[in-house]
């Protein structure tokens, strides 16, 4: 393994964020066996309070996980220079076959983590705990997510090895390439661009009406989670050109890089909150019928679409920004 | 959100308050997260600084440098190597370079003897650095007698002294004319150490290395991304062996800090029953210790960089510059160029502020959800 600073630091976090679900997930099993808000025994009692620490401990796991990922991300694009033939974070990660997985489970449970913690604090103000058999099956699911992200990350980085040879992000995101990022650098732009705009236009129309109106609920979640999809395929296919001015480099990493003022954190941050925010409205929807919740779910859910909304819109305005000021036109 | 935050501000306004209440307890947690963060820190900043000052020197360097070889030990190259590697296509300039070291038995220190490329100094007269000159107790226009390996004393007339910014480079280095070089090791004319060569198209570095390997196979090229690559990973390596060592302070900070967070007093156990008789919930009471833990965080942060900014910055890390410099008699004094990125700073807080947030976590929670009746009883 590489001695690093960095990597000494992911691997800390990692062991850290699972300890800390595996103690949530344990606790999360007895609520799911044991949970009866009727009874007024000790256990209940119990159960009631560690309610608290899991919240407590999945809002750190949150953050712990959101700085990992990016410093994950960081961390692969700084050493590219120790492997011959990589320029930047894409050929790190390519080195052995754990890389993209496991910024794919970080990626998931960036996400998974951010809705438990929306769904949580929906639950916590109806006075019957409505949504807590469904949060603690999610719990459990996150914690094994999780736990499968730290082996894949360990695997990662023990099988680096300095003297590695891998490719550059121009061979791994060449549009002639078959490979799922070779695809999606070959998407052309012509049918990329309108789709990515008609998207965010769609997607604003729906949660103006879903703000007003409150129906379209799952519609947005659904589109919501689309825009995600579409924007990160935009990225590759046409976005990154506009930043980088070449029309060969699709590479979704080098965005990160300082040369492009760090824009790159801050067009995926933005993408993160806005999947999030948006995704959780769906998973709040059925329970819009619960008593105890139907005076509060509203609003929050009104909150929410203005949060994704924000995010989205933030990142099409960057993106249409730097579109109209690059030195850079596609197809004239 | 205006309650929100106005909720949060009253939290931590009360926090402050109750920290300062308890002095002594807080500052000895204070010193010691410091301290942890201090030495981190320190190591970050210096192996980061050390990285950028390699790869700015080498910025400088050949983009290929052949070295012959001889039973697997580096050997004196032919000159007329030069020729015909100078011949290979892509190939825009090959320079043969002399350089070696030169053991000075009076004052027990090496240093490093070079022929310039450009504008050597004439025959007779040599440029040093300023380690040597200090070591020398010497100053411009003085004579030096180096003893050379013929068993003749040659004797130089120092012309100047390397200005004082390059000292990570000249601390040790002394610049002479090829004909003393030659005269003082006794070496042929038609020999070089090594041979710089300067590729148009770095992408072509590796073409070339091959062929240079396949005409002269008992030659050896270096790039400059190996020698690159090898000092990061060095540097790495060494910061990151100290890390681990560090570990097992970090962990016994950890289990410090989990035994000051559990181990609450008689009177805040019943300072957090009062709070909770008067109405505040247990997402209070967490809170409440949520920002307790951020406010020592970030100050012991603060302060741990601050302390860390100047002992590598301004002492050049006196503390463990030795463990991840080396050593040599004639050590260059440089001072590391200070820059702190946002990169440091996330690795650093995940290194030290992650384990002590995890280990405060269930002691806050224990002490959040104490029953009022029992927390002013006891």
């Amino acid at each position: 393994m590489i001695q690093h600073p960095a990597i000494l630091a992911l691997m800390t976090a990692s062991l850290i964020v699972s300890g800390l679900l595996l103690y949530a997930g344990w606790f999360g099993i007895r609520i799911l066996k044991n949970w009866d808000l009727t009874s007024g025994s000790e256990l209940q009692l119990n159960l009631e309070r560690r309610t608290y620490l899991i919240a407590t401990i999945v809002s750190y796991a949150l953050l712990f996980q959101t700085i990992s990922l990016f410093l994950y991300l960081y961390t692969a694009d700084g050493l590219h220079i120790l492997f011959t033939g990589a320029m930047c974070a894409a050929g790190t990660l390519q080195v052995n076959s754990y890389g993209y997985p496991t910024l794919i489970m970080k990626l998931i449970n960036c996400l998974l983590a951010g809705s438990w913690l929306i769904v949580n604090h929906a639950d916590t103000r109806g006075y019957d705990y409505p949504l807590i058999k469904p949060k603690y099956v999610l719990l459990l699911g996150l914690v094994l997510l999780v736990l499968a992200e730290t082996v894949l990350q360990f695997n990662y980085f023990m099988h680096l090895k300095g003297d590695m040879i891998t490719s550059c992000c121009g061979s791994l995101f060449g549009s002639d390439k078959p490979s799922i990022a070779g695809e999606l650098a070959g998407l052309p732009y012509r049918i990329m661009r309108p789709l990515f705009f008609c998207t965010m236009a769609v997607l604003a129309c729906c949660g103006i009406r879903l703000y007003l109106k409150g129906s379209g609920g799952y519609l947005y979640a659904a589109l919501s989670s689309f825009a995600f999809v579409v924007s990160l395929a935009a990225l590759i296919s046409f976005i990154g050109l506009y930043y980088y001015e070449l029309p060969t480099h699709h590479c979704p990493f080098c965005i990160l890089q300082q040369e492009y003022g760090y824009i790159g954190y801050l067009l995926y941050a933005t993408l993160l909150g806005g999947m999030i925010a948006g995704s959780s409205i769906g998973l709040l929807m059925p329970f819009r019928a619960s008593p105890s919740l139907a005076p509060y779910l509203p609003r929050l859910q009104q909150r929410l679409i203005l949060l994704s909304l924000t995010c989205y819109l933030l990142f099409t305005a960057l993106v249409s920004y730097r579109m109209l000021t690059a030195n850079f036109r596609l197809g004239g | 959100m205006h309650r929100a935050l106005n909720r949060h501000r009253n939290i931590l306004d009360f926090a402050l308050s109750s920290l300062m209440r308890r002095k002594a307890k807080n500052i000895s947690l204070f010193l010691v997260y410091t301290l942890i963060i201090f030495v981190i820190a320190s190591l970050i900043f210096f192996v980061q600084a050390l990285k950028r000052e390699a790869a700015l020197l080498l910025t400088e360097a050949p983009d290929m440098v052949v070295q012959r070889m001889i039973a697997g030990r580096h050997d004196l190259i032919p000159t007329r190597y030069a020729e015909k590697i100078g011949a290979i296509r892509g190939v825009s300039a090959v320079v043969p370079r002399l350089w070696g070291y030169y053991y000075d038995p009076v004052f027990q220190a090496n240093y490093t003897l070079l022929v310039p490329d450009t504008e050597p100094p004439p025959p007779g007269s040599i440029m040093i650095g300023s380690g040597v000159a200090r070591n020398l107790r010497i100053k411009t226009d003085d004579l030096v007698t180096f003893r050379s390996y013929s068993g003749m004393p040659l004797l130089l007339t120092v012309t100047a002294i390397l200005p004082q910014h390059s000292e990570l480079v000249a601390a040790d280095l002394v610049l002479m004319a090829a004909e003393d070089f030659q005269a003082m090791f006794r070496m042929p004319k038609d020999v070089a150490t090594d041979l710089a060569i300067t590729v148009a198209n770095p992408r072509e570095l590796v073409t070339v290395a091959n062929k240079i390997v396949e005409q002269f196979p008992d030659t050896r090229p270096i790039l400059k991304s190996e020698l690159l690559r090898t000092y990061d990973s060095l540097f790495d390596w060494r910061g990151g062996m100290m890390v681990v060592m560090l570990a097992v302070a970090v962990l016994s900070f950890v289990i410090f800090a989990w035994d000051k967070a559990s181990g609450l007093s008689a009177e805040e156990r019943k300072e957090i029953g009062i709070l909770k008789s008067i109405g505040w919930e247990t997402g209070d009471v967490l809170l409440l210790k949520f920002w307790e833990g951020a406010v020592i965080s970030l100050t012991a942060f603060l302060a741990g960089v601050l302390l860390a900014y100047l002992h590598v910055f301004f002492s050049s890390a006196a503390l463990f510059s030795h463990a991840l410099k080396g050593w040599a008699i004639l050590y260059p004094q440089f001072k590391l160029v200070p820059a702190v990125d946002g990169y440091q700073l996330s690795v650093l807080f995940v290194l030290a502020v992650l384990p002590y947030t995890a280990a405060t976590i269930i002691p806050a929670w224990l002490a959040a959800t104490i029953a009022p009746d029992a927390a002013m009883r006891s």
